[in-house]
């Protein structure tokens, strides 16, 4: 194995460990991860800025604290990448939009504080759908990220540039933000790990809004044990965030670590399978329960009636929820300003504005989110998708009384061909059906990788859902999941990714 | 059903301009999501609470202490157009017809 292919295959504890020894510098990992950054990511698109001058300092000085005997913590040193929906002072932040093209934010969002304040080494900021609408990156203004696992399918949305980065092996850690799913689903369907913790576990201070009562970031990884360690990291009250719970965080860590689900109750979902969910995702789904019940889980069959109607309540709370936040982008502040010629007055520049920023997408939402809202339609609609959310959240009750945690297929299906479902707005949309629910309810939740479809090879996600603030039991779950099913593959899932081109990984 | 007129119409009172082809499309796209979602309405008819937030939300309160940093110049570096270190707009009256 080459010095670079050990770099930048190794999981985050392990480089973490060996910066903190002084085996490596923090300053060659991220040199390594530029490299494979720059070999690969013209085939990936994983990337929308690159702020290679910033990390090689930050990695310098974590070298230059560690070799002045400082103990930092345990990812110090280690290069991540933030999806570009959070502030990073002096770094461009689009949102994936062409209204905010060009714009820097005058401060950094508290995820990204924190990672500096551990000392994690920010590589740059990672592609998403506009405003992490949509489950391809194909609304991305900037252009779609493509999957490394098959380059002409979509790594999932929106996250779908984090999840792409750390599965093309340009970054070990990355941070997502998941509304609907936009964590998880792209974690499936690129064979890596994420995980949305309990709303309100992490700040949302700084994070560009799409739907404020369901918006939540969360790590993104390729091992259990590195999203517990960056999820440590991030997690905590926050003064700055209204929503930020004063609790403290789960043991999320000591959860990796242990695996032991021994007795430990799993409820599948009877409601997700079936019609519209690919054979290869209900067989790997089957078997990583069945590998769970070995390591000496019980498995109990549980129904959640309401967990079918949570796409459609989705539909009417989250567009009611964007055209409120993306009010906002209306060219006098910041941001692109069109057909300001003298002559035009505010309301014509705004919607001229407006017109040429925002995507296909984000318009098709602030529309409906318009019409849900308006007067006569709001009980119709909104109201009646509050009501909906009380049934949700009440089945997520009814079913942690029979178990300790809940388990589904992450996503219907693999990665789907670029292009495939972007002129039907429904099948996209469906690709969130079982993630949603989580969002809607407030509970932590997260996708492991449980093997390839046997018809094409791709990548199936397993969904862990928790109840509020036992985000540890994830781990838990995801850990003896990783440790039964890479004994079976003899490595990794990732492993048995093809090699992209130009890529620094020898096997 | 939803018409294109009245796609026009949420258009305009979102401030977005469409062309008439994304018009066209939007309004048989939007009647076509709004049937999917036609059956939440159907279902949570009854005496149910709403749930507006995923945790209760509860007033948050805070010392009133002086945290004031002067970042207008970094503010202004982000804005479309500056005018004597304020945001220029455009007039705010259309012209008379």
């Amino acid at each position: 194995m080459s010095d670079i292919t050990s770099l930048i295959t190794a999981t985050a504890a392990e480089l973490g460990q060996r910066i903190a020894a002084r085996e490596i510098s923090s300053v060659e990992v991220v040199r390594a991860h530029l490299d494979q950054i720059t070999a690969t990511d013209e085939a990936v698109h994983a990337f929308l800025v690159v702020d290679t001058e910033r990390a090689l300092a930050q990695a310098a000085a974590v070298d230059a604290r560690i070799a002045a005997g400082e103990r930092l913590g345990p990812l110090a040193g280690v290069p991540i990448a933030v999806k570009d929906l959070l502030c990073y002072e002096g770094l461009p932040t689009t949102a994936g939009s062409r209204i905010l093209e060009g714009w820097v934010p005058p401060y950094s969002s508290t995820v990204v504080r924190r990672l500096n304040d551990a000392g994690l080494v920010i590589l740059g900021k990672t592609n998403l759908d506009e405003f992490a609408m949509g489950s391809s990156t194909e609304t991305s203004g900037y252009g779609p990220t493509h999957n490394p696992w098959d380059l002409t399918r979509t790594p999932g949305g929106s996250g779908g540039g984090s999840a792409a980065a750390v599965s093309a092996y340009q970054a070990p850690l990355a941070i997502g933000t998941d509304t609907g799913g936009s964590i998880r689903q792209p974690a499936a369907v690129t064979g890596s790990v994420g995980a949305k913790p309990t709303y309100g576990m992490v700040s949302r201070y700084g994070i560009i809004a799409m739907a404020s009562s369901l918006d939540q970031a969360g790590p993104v990884a390729r091992t259990t044990l590195d999203a517990a360690l960056l999820h440590q990291v991030i997690a905590g009250h926050d003064p700055l965030d209204s929503t930020s719970i004063n609790a403290a965080v789960a043991d999320v860590v000591g959860a990796a670590r242990s695996g032991d689900v021994k007795g430990l109750r799993i409820g599948l979902v009877t409601e997700f399978g079936g019609e519209g969910y690919a054979p290869g995702v209900e067989l790997r789904t089957r078997e990583a329960v069945t590998a769970l019940s070995a390591a000496g889980a019980e498995v109990v069959e549980v129904s959640c009636p309401h967990f079918v109607h949570a796409l459609a309540t989705y539909y009417l709370i989250m567009p009611a929820e964007v055209s409120s936040n993306l009010a906002r982008y209306d060219g006098m502040r910041y941001g692109l300003r069109v057909g300001d010629d003298g002559d035009n007055a505010v309301e014509t520049v705004m919607r001229l504005t407006r017109g040429k920023g925002f995507g296909t997408e984000a318009k098709r939402r602030i529309i409906l989110g318009t019409y849900a809202l308006s007067a006569g339609y709001y009980d119709a609609f909104y109201g009646s998708a509050q009501k909906m959310r009380t049934l949700i959240a009440r089945d997520f009750t009814a079913a942690f009384e029979q178990c300790d945690v809940l388990v589904s297929p992450a996503t219907p299906t693999t990665a789907f061909r670029l292009g495939e479902r972007v002129a039907d707005p429904m099948a996209m949309y469906k690709s969130d059906l079982c993630t949603i629910p989580a969002n809607l309810a407030g509970v932590g939740a997260a996708s492991f990788p449980c093997g390839l479809a046997p018809e094409d090879g791709l990548p199936v996600g397993f969904q862990v859902m928790s109840p509020a603030l036992a985000d540890d039991r994830l781990y838990l779950v995801g850990a003896a999941l990783e440790r039964e099913l890479t004994a079976k593959w003899g490595g990794r899932l990732l492993d048995q990714a093809p090699l992209l081109p130009g890529t620094k990984v020898v096997r | 059903m939803l018409t294109r007129s009245e796609v026009a119409k949420l258009a305009a009172l979102a401030r977005i301009e469409l062309s008439d082809a994304e018009l066209d499309e939007m309004a048989g796209q939007l009647d076509i999501i709004l049937g999917a979602v036609a059956a939440v309405s159907a279902v949570a008819t009854q005496d149910i609470p709403p749930t507006s937030h995923a945790v209760p939300l509860t007033n948050v309160m805070r010392d009133d202490v002086v945290n004031w940093q002067p970042r207008a110049a970094a503010m202004l570096a982000g804005a479309p157009d500056v005018e004597d270190d304020r945001f220029r707009v455009p007039h705010i009256l259309e012209e008379e017809q």
